[in-house]
């Protein structure tokens, strides 16, 4: 790839007459009608956005509630439909598509030089069937709401829990096919859409992540709706599956959930991972140390977690032997995991680093992954997850992983490619400010529930005894933190779209191809499609050349 | 508002637990140095425009991945290795462990003493003695989780599960309901009452019933019918269940089963699924008919004969 630092002027966009760009058609059916992945992003980051709120006020709602011991603010049913509201859609409608469906379908494309991914209508049938999930998700929760929890764990769900769950059900299996969509059609770009000359191992690292997010995506989700199915085959018909009364194995479902899950874990850090290796790179200005196993490591991810499922499960009558064979390689999955942490870290050194808001975010992303990740050796660990499983140690790990790794990788993402996808720059030090208020409120948030959870205060209570509550309103007080550093994006973000600098092609000096096409970028993404003919991150050798800030 | 750090360590099991966990703590300390002074470090001293000097280091980059691969590959063996040798231990409760059996049900735990003492959300042990749970649900999966001892085992419908302790300190200690079963999970609690061995003997005489588990399954044998086919003298072809419990028994179809709790509970409840050698399946099945606490009961009683010598005839 050539430096972008010798980015011809001529690809930074016009004064007076706006070029023709991909928004340039105004009307609604443009939209809803659009293959242009570039739009399908947006649709895609619209609506996530909406079941993000929706998920965040049930959040806000359970850490109010838990301020008291005794429950006094909302009934047990009421806080048991919040937590599965909470869960159902941040899982499956905000963090799976997060990374992949928003900015990997705006950037893919763009950074391997192609026009648009492989499937096109593919890609916008994707979105409709996300779409029409959602909400029946949403009218599921409307009648009357599903208190199972996301897991939605046997016999609790087919035979005890209200009639409502067959429709939430049924609205996480119809997104499942998009999310299978979604895989297939990466996959398929990745292979054959990539421009002349760029090869597998000049791809840029996020490829890498996406592409093994998508073999995720393909291979786990169907496990996901042969297990809702059969679900829905027992609420309807009564035949027995899992339910033990109707000849049934309860923990058979649980096998089968994680098999699907867990890898679903890797699907919501995987692009996050991807995102931060882009971010460190780039305001590093130095090639990423150790591409190869940067890349390699992501692979490694997505096979070995699909070994590991049974980590979940240790304390819930599987063999002591299984155990021990799921413990020792969630012992090894750990190990890719840990390379990242270390190339990442490495490749600042030596660099030139600045702190633009993204790069910010991604180095929260590290210290946020890293002590996500090391809690996760906790819980590996067979003797003492006999102590620790489905207390608040749990939650407040993978709330470590996926907010403090996923969401801080989808906000640092969001930031470095909003010029790209809106033209306008955001305002730096507004910028700066909420990555900076996001990381307190986290912290302060998710830290105290380690604590609880060795303290022993089980995941999932209504109430709880009142020798918890310190830390229980420490974490509240983070959450209202938290939800500042997530408001002011919103904000800042949506005043920028009108009141923002306007973005030159390439404000961050990176390489990449979606540097090299103006923002925001034609219709067809390239004028004429480029070549490629050297490595990725290709920054010139910092010795040899002055270095001033941007 | 209450307050409380760590929580209190009241069994023997505990102490296992707490030396990996701060042994793991102290490790994750040392890696997040490892990894954040070195990022510090690097941002400061190569921000945009210091005169850091950027050199190219010399040292093959191969170097740093083989020793950041294998050096948390064997740390994490060898965490691997304790917790599963101590998990190996906390799963396999000790032979003389005093039996209490637990049923779970939406939204209360029902336990039951050897003695024959029932007690509802409570559970009376002495200190110093090994206690052996053997467990059961009546409706969905619940969890049967007392943090003081370090101790949790999923309790599930259909099946029984098990969980020992240890209890070091006379005391109170929290039960919780750890796995999510419905409305009031979060009421589904208890107290471990860990007492000293003169206070449980005395305990268990002035709570007594009178009737033990064993004579409670003696006479369940007798009342719903068992002892009509398996009792010595009967005219049915039905295996004895004398010196049963514990013993290898021959199937149907050559595989050799051990006539465990889960044997003996399926025998009852699901008789035709797995049938002895040399017997045809007459038996009707009692699913529905008896409780699962009765069901306890009755292997209470089986158990009671396993060191009695079949009667003495060719079956």
């Amino acid at each position: 790839m050539n430096p972008v630092l010798d980015t011809p002027a001529s690809t930074a966009p016009q004064e007076g007459e706006p070029p023709e760009n991909y928004l340039t058609e105004h009307t609604v059916i443009s939209w809803l009608l659009t293959t242009d992945h570039k739009r399908i992003g947006i649709l895609y980051l619209l609506s996530i956005l909406v079941y993000f709120a929706i998920a965040a006020v049930a959040a806000a709602m359970m850490r109010i509630e838990l301020l008291w011991p005794d429950g006094r603010l909302v009934l047990p049913e009421t806080y048991n439909k919040l937590f599965t509201i909470h869960g159902v859609l941040m899982v499956w409608f905000f963090l799976i598509p997060s990374i992949p469906a928003v900015l990997g379908n705006f950037v893919i494309p763009l950074m391997i030089g192609a026009r648009d991914v492989a499937f096109p209508k593919l890609n916008l049938l994707s979105w409709y069937l996300f779409m029409f999930g959602g909400v029946l998700v949403v009218y599921s929760v409307i009648v009357g709401g599903v208190d199972t929890g996301w897991t939605f764990y046997t016999p609790y769900s087919t035979t005890y829990a209200n009639p409502n769950v067959v429709t939430m059900v049924a609205g996480v299996f119809v997104a499942g096919f998009g999310s299978i969509l979604t895989g297939l059609n990466f996959i398929i770009t990745i292979h054959k859409m990539r421009a002349p000359g760029l090869t597998w191992f000049r791809l840029p690292l996020f490829i890498w992540s996406m592409y093994s997010t998508s073999l995720i995506l393909v291979l786990a989700t169907p496990v996901l709706a042969i297990t809702l199915l059969a679900i829905t085959v027992e609420r309807i018909w009564g035949i027995g599956i899992f339910d033990p009364n109707l000849g049934g194995d309860p923990v058979l479902f649980q096998h089968m959930f994680w098999f699907y899950s867990h890898p679903a874990v890797y699907i919501m850090i995987l692009p996050g991972m991807g995102v931060v290796s882009e971010l460190i790179t780039c305001f590093s200005r130095k090639k990423i140390f150790g591409y190869n196993f940067i890349a390699f490591s992501s692979i490694a991810i997505a096979v070995v977690g699909f070994m590991v499922w049974g980590h979940h499960m240790f304390v819930s009558s599987q063999s002591i032997y299984a155990g021990m064979v799921f413990s020792i390689l969630s012992f090894i999955v750990a190990v890719p995991s840990a390379i990242k942490v270390f190339n990442w870290t490495a490749t600042l050194y030596k660099g030139s680093v600045s702190f633009e808001t993204p790069m910010l975010y991604a180095l929260g992303f590290i210290g946020l992954f890293t002590i996500g990740g090391l809690t996760g050796l906790f819980l590996a660990a067979l003797a003492v997850d006999v102590h620790l499983h489905d207390t608040y140690f749990v939650v407040a790990h993978f709330h470590y992983i996926m907010v403090g790794g996923m969401v801080m990788g989808f906000m640092g993402g969001l930031h470095y490619w909003w010029p790209k996808i809106t033209g306008r720059m955001y305002p730096e030090m507004a910028g700066r400010v909420a990555a900076l208020v996001t990381f307190v409120g986290f912290n302060l948030t998710f830290f105290p529930l380690f604590l609880l959870g060795y303290l022993g205060q089980p995941r999932r209570y209504h109430s709880y005894p009142p020798e918890f509550q310190v830390f229980h309103v420490l974490s509240t007080a983070g959450a209202s933190i938290l939800g500042v550093g997530y408001l002011m994006p919103l904000i800042y973000l949506l005043w920028s779209l009108r009141h923002g600098k306007k973005a030159p092609a390439n404000p961050w000096g990176a390489t990449g191809l979606e540097w090299q096409t103006p923002s925001p970028p034609p219709r067809d993404n390239f004028e004429t499609i480029p070549e490629v003919n050297g490595e990725p991150y290709d920054y010139p050798p910092l010795e040899q050349r002055t270095v001033e800030p941007i | 508002m209450g307050f409380q750090l760590f929580p209190t360590s009241a069994s023997a099991n505990a102490g296992e637990v707490d030396a990996i966990f701060w042994a793991l703590t102290g490790l994750s300390l040392f890696i997040l140095t490892l990894v954040f002074l070195p990022l510090l470090f690097f941002a400061i001293k190569y921000r945009r425009g210091s005169r850091a000097d950027r050199t190219p280091s010399k040292i093959p980059t191969w170097k740093f991945e083989v020793t950041w691969t294998i050096i948390p590959f064997f740390v994490g063996m060898g965490i691997f290795a304790w917790a599963a040798d101590v998990y190996f231990h906390i799963e396999s409760p000790p032979a003389n462990a005093l039996q209490v059996d637990v049923v779970g049900k939406q939204w209360m735990w029902k336990l039951q003493h050897a003695e024959g003492n029932r007690e509802i959300n409570e559970l009376h042990v002495p200190v110093g003695r090994a206690v052996k749970l053997t467990m059961t649900s009546q409706d969905v999966i619940h969890d049967f989780f007392v943090p003081a001892f370090r101790m949790k085992q999923d309790v599930v419908p259909g099946r029984y599960t098990s969980e020992w302790f240890m209890p070091t300190r006379v005391g109170r200690y929290r039960i919780f309901c750890a796995q999510f079963c419905g409305t009031s999970h979060a009421a589904m609690t208890g107290w471990v009452d860990v007492m000293k061995p003169a206070d449980y003997q005395k305990w268990l005489v002035t709570t007594g019933q009178g009737e033990s588990m064993e004579a409670a399954g003696k006479r369940l044998f007798t009342q719903v019918g068992c002892s009509g086919c398996h009792e010595a003298g009967s005219k049915i072809h039905a295996p004895h269940l004398e010196g049963l419990y514990g013993h290898p028994v021959p199937l149907d179809g050559g595989q050799v089963v051990t006539a465990d709790d889960k044997y003996i509970r399926d025998s009852i409840l699901l008789p035709g699924s797995q049938i002895t050698a040399g017997y045809q399946n007459l038996m009707p099945s009692f699913a529905g008919r008896l409780t699962e606490e009765e069901v306890m009961e009755l292997i209470a009683y089986i158990k009671s004969l396993a060191d009695q010598q079949p009667p003495d005839y060719a079956p």
